[in-house]
């Protein structure tokens, strides 16, 4: 019974602490995810925990002072003195905060603790950071500035251009080699299928120097094909693998029956085999295709600075270092990037994590 | 019949097969050169690659094959094999292989590839200052933040393991491994931004002012501290995947054996040391060896956060400022190649590993 009691109580324990865990590693999306619908200004001057109810100053009512107060001196307000410094700093007085509202006119705000909420959204971030035309934004204080957008639609369609014939390409001419490398025996499968298992791992920054050399005499630098071959090549060893162990798994009858019934290995593989291997076909094919939408490097290499062709993550890289504080547009922009693989996250969980996992060891 | 089959290769089945693999490399040649050219609107473009890539790849491996067919038995059983490996060797033997024993042979050489010298590159990498630094952080990164994946994942996989809502705790923290290391790195530089005066809206110095301190330039100005603030964003990212792994082993433990050591008075702590480590230790090989492949060539967030300043280069930065900026292929491809090396290990790892499975 006491042990019982004991586990109970620590099961509480455990679920507090696990809580407080998750909380954490939630938080940083979930700021993004909030800021990115909050007005230009807002973001850049109030946390984005703002939005949550918080005890906060409010202006309330405003105290005339003699227009002739020598601002050096010591200033009566109330019957209390304070100099210049604290009223521009704010100061606690008996019925809350003593603060400059207009120095100039000699006007003192007394404000008042309570709870607030910014609740302003907005999905002009969105409209702006999607389209490339100008936008104003209000400032705070209500000056009005011209921004121009930053064309974030183009670089999304560029992406899935780019992103589902890498991973179609692939995962078809990988399924054949894995069909091939399984079930048929020819001299040099073995030294072949050796050099896959090696290539797993390879960084593939020992290629693109060379590759990209290939690629510029053959006027393929910031063309589809060009990206849509890079990432054929650098996904098929971790696909192939993945297919072998898969096709290699299934049994022997099923192939044996077909041949004597005189199907050819054409025949039994897009008829039988390919049907077979859905399941693993769409773990792969999701881990390939995050890949490419998620990947920065090999476009950065093989696109360059072609803005026609640009992927998304090119474009967040941009933004960061060409306008590096203006949240509006990089949070939304982030977001963008983010909602085809979390859409893929939570719809496919199972081929997801299947896919992550036989894909950890790519390079 | 096979001797039969053996004399039977007939002049037509041979013009046949070499008529229809000059078709394939005619057509395949002109879609190649369509899509290089093309200037169509690019959701255009990518319909018609998705249907080149099904169809149009499809249709290669089909026509050989049917070419392959004309022949007798014996020719077909040897022939089809190349052909269905056929174009993923020539894809991997063309970008990969090659170009790898290329960046290899360019590393003896100069910046610009003209002049052998030799092992020099190398040396250069240990004592330029800044390749240096490049391997002391990129060392940091594999060191810290696999063993804090490894650590935090194998944690929270227990936790998980005993908690009521196991599969909802899972996914909030296997969630970040879907987005890009871009994106995080947006996230992150936002909970990391530092603005002059009152008011911060970056989260960190939000609570550092709450608190009462001062609030910091954390990726810029801390040297060599902020190295540790990029690392946080590779546990944030990485711990779910060793967290899924861990989380699978666990629930291999058989527990009868945990029961038994419990009856026997051994407190929880005892027996997580004493009978799951253990038990998991080829689990806990695996995930480490894996991030730490991971790690050694982490890019993005570097470049995104830093752009490689403030003393934050790692070697797969360095290697992309070689190559770019400086058009020093000579160390950019030793940079490669000392990548290459470093993993090395598990390949060999991976191989034995194939072949204790049976290999074939």
């Amino acid at each position: 019974m006491v042990g019982k009691k004991k586990r109970k109580g620590g099961k509480t324990v455990v679920n507090i602490v696990l809580g407080f865990i998750c909380f954490i590693w939630l938080l940083p999306t979930l700021g993004l995810f909030i800021s990115s619908f909050r007005p230009a200004a807002d973001i850049l001057h109030t946390g984005w925990w703002k939005i949550f109810p918080h005890q906060e100053w409010k202006s309330g009512k405003t105290i005339q002072l003699s227009k002739d107060v020598d601002l050096r001196q010591p200033i009566e307000v109330n019957g209390k003195t304070y100099s210049d410094d604290q009223l521009k700093a704010g100061v606690a007085a008996d019925d809350g905060r003593l603060l400059w509202e207009n120095r100039r006119a000699r006007t003192v705000n007394v404000q008042d603790k309570g709870w607030q909420v910014k609740t302003d959204v907005t999905l002009d971030n969105y409209k702006n950071v999607l389209s490339g035309k100008e936008y104003k934004i209000k400032e705070a204080d209500g000056t009005v500035i011209t921004q121009k957008g930053s064309g974030l639609s183009q670089a999304f369609w560029n992406t899935l251009t780019i992103a589902v014939p890498a991973t179609v390409i692939p995962v078809l001419i990988a399924c054949f080699a894995a069909y091939a490398f399984a079930w048929l025996r020819f001299p040099g499968r073995k030294t072949l299928f050796v050099i896959i298992i090696a290539m797993l791992v390879i960084p593939i920054q020992v290629a693109l120097i060379p590759v990209l050399k290939d690629f510029t005499s053959l006027g393929l630098n910031g063309s589809y094909l060009g990206i849509w071959l890079a990432h054929t090549a650098f996904g098929l060893p971790l696909v192939t693998y993945f297919m072998y162990n898969f096709i290699s798994q299934l049994p022997k009858d099923l192939f044996e029956s077909a041949f004597i019934d005189g199907a050819s290995h054409f025949t039994i593989f897009s008829k039988l085999i390919l049907p077979l291997s859905v399941p693993a076909l769409a773990s792969i094919s999701i881990f390939q295709f995050l890949w490419v939408w998620n990947d920065y490097l090999v476009s950065l290499i093989f696109i360059g600075n072609q803005p026609s062709v640009q992927v998304m993550s090119m474009k967040i890289a941009d933004l960061v270092g060409s306008r590096g504080n203006d949240w509006h547009l990089l949070t939304s922009a982030a977001f963008i990037s983010m909602l085809t693989p979390l859409a893929i996250f939570f719809l496919l969980q199972k081929y997801f994590v299947r896919g992550l996992m036989g894909g950890s060891v790519k390079g | 019949m096979g001797a039969q089959a053996k004399q039977k290769i007939s002049i037509k089945a041979v013009l046949l097969s070499l008529a229809v693999l000059l078709a394939n490399i005619v057509v395949n040649g002109l879609i190649f050169r369509f899509f290089r050219d093309s200037t169509l609107n690019p959701l255009v473009t990518a319909v018609l690659a998705v249907l080149w890539g099904v169809l149009g790849v499809y249709l290669i491996y089909y026509t050989l094959t049917w070419a392959v067919e004309r022949y007798p038995v014996h020719v077909r059983t040897r022939v089809l094999p190349y052909v269905f490996i056929g174009p993923a060797v020539i894809l991997l033997g063309w970008l990969l292989i090659l170009p790898a024993l290329r960046t290899l042979y360019l590393s003896f050489f100069n910046a610009s590839s003209e002049e052998f010298v030799g092992l020099s590159n190398y040396a250069a990498i240990f004592s330029d200052h800044l390749m240096a630094t490049a391997l002391r952080n990129n060392l940091l990164w594999v060191f810290l933040g696999t063993l804090a994946c490894v650590t935090f994942g194998l944690l929270i996989a227990i936790l998980a393991d005993r908690s009521s809502y196991e599969k909802i705790a899972k996914s909030i923290i296997f969630m970040p491994m879907a987005i890009s290391f871009v994106a995080a790195g947006v996230i992150w530089k936002f909970i990391y931004y530092y603005q002059p005066g009152d008011e911060q809206i970056g989260l960190l110095n939000a609570i550092v002012t709450y608190f009462g301190g001062e609030p910091q330039a954390w990726t810029s100005m801390l040297q060599p501290w902020n190295n540790l603030f990029l690392i946080v964003i590779l546990i944030w990212m990485q711990t779910g995947f060793a967290m899924v792994i861990f989380s699978a082993a666990i629930k291999g433990v058989p527990e009868d054996i945990m029961e038994a050591a419990r009856v026997d008075g051994a407190g929880e702590i005892k027996i997580f040391f004493g009978i799951m480590i253990p038990y998991i230790s080829t689990t806990i090989l695996t995930v480490t060896t894996t991030i730490i492949v991971f790690t050694l060539k982490i890019f993005d967030v570097v470049m995104v956060m830093t752009g490689g300043q403030y003393d934050t280069e790692v070697v797969a930065t360095q290697f992309y400022r070689q190559f770019f900026m400086y058009r020093n292929f000579g160390y950019g491809s030793t940079l490669a190649i000392v990548l290459l090396i470093a993993v090395l290990p598990v390949i060999l790892i991976n191989l034995r590993q194939f072949r204790k499975q049976g290999g074939f």
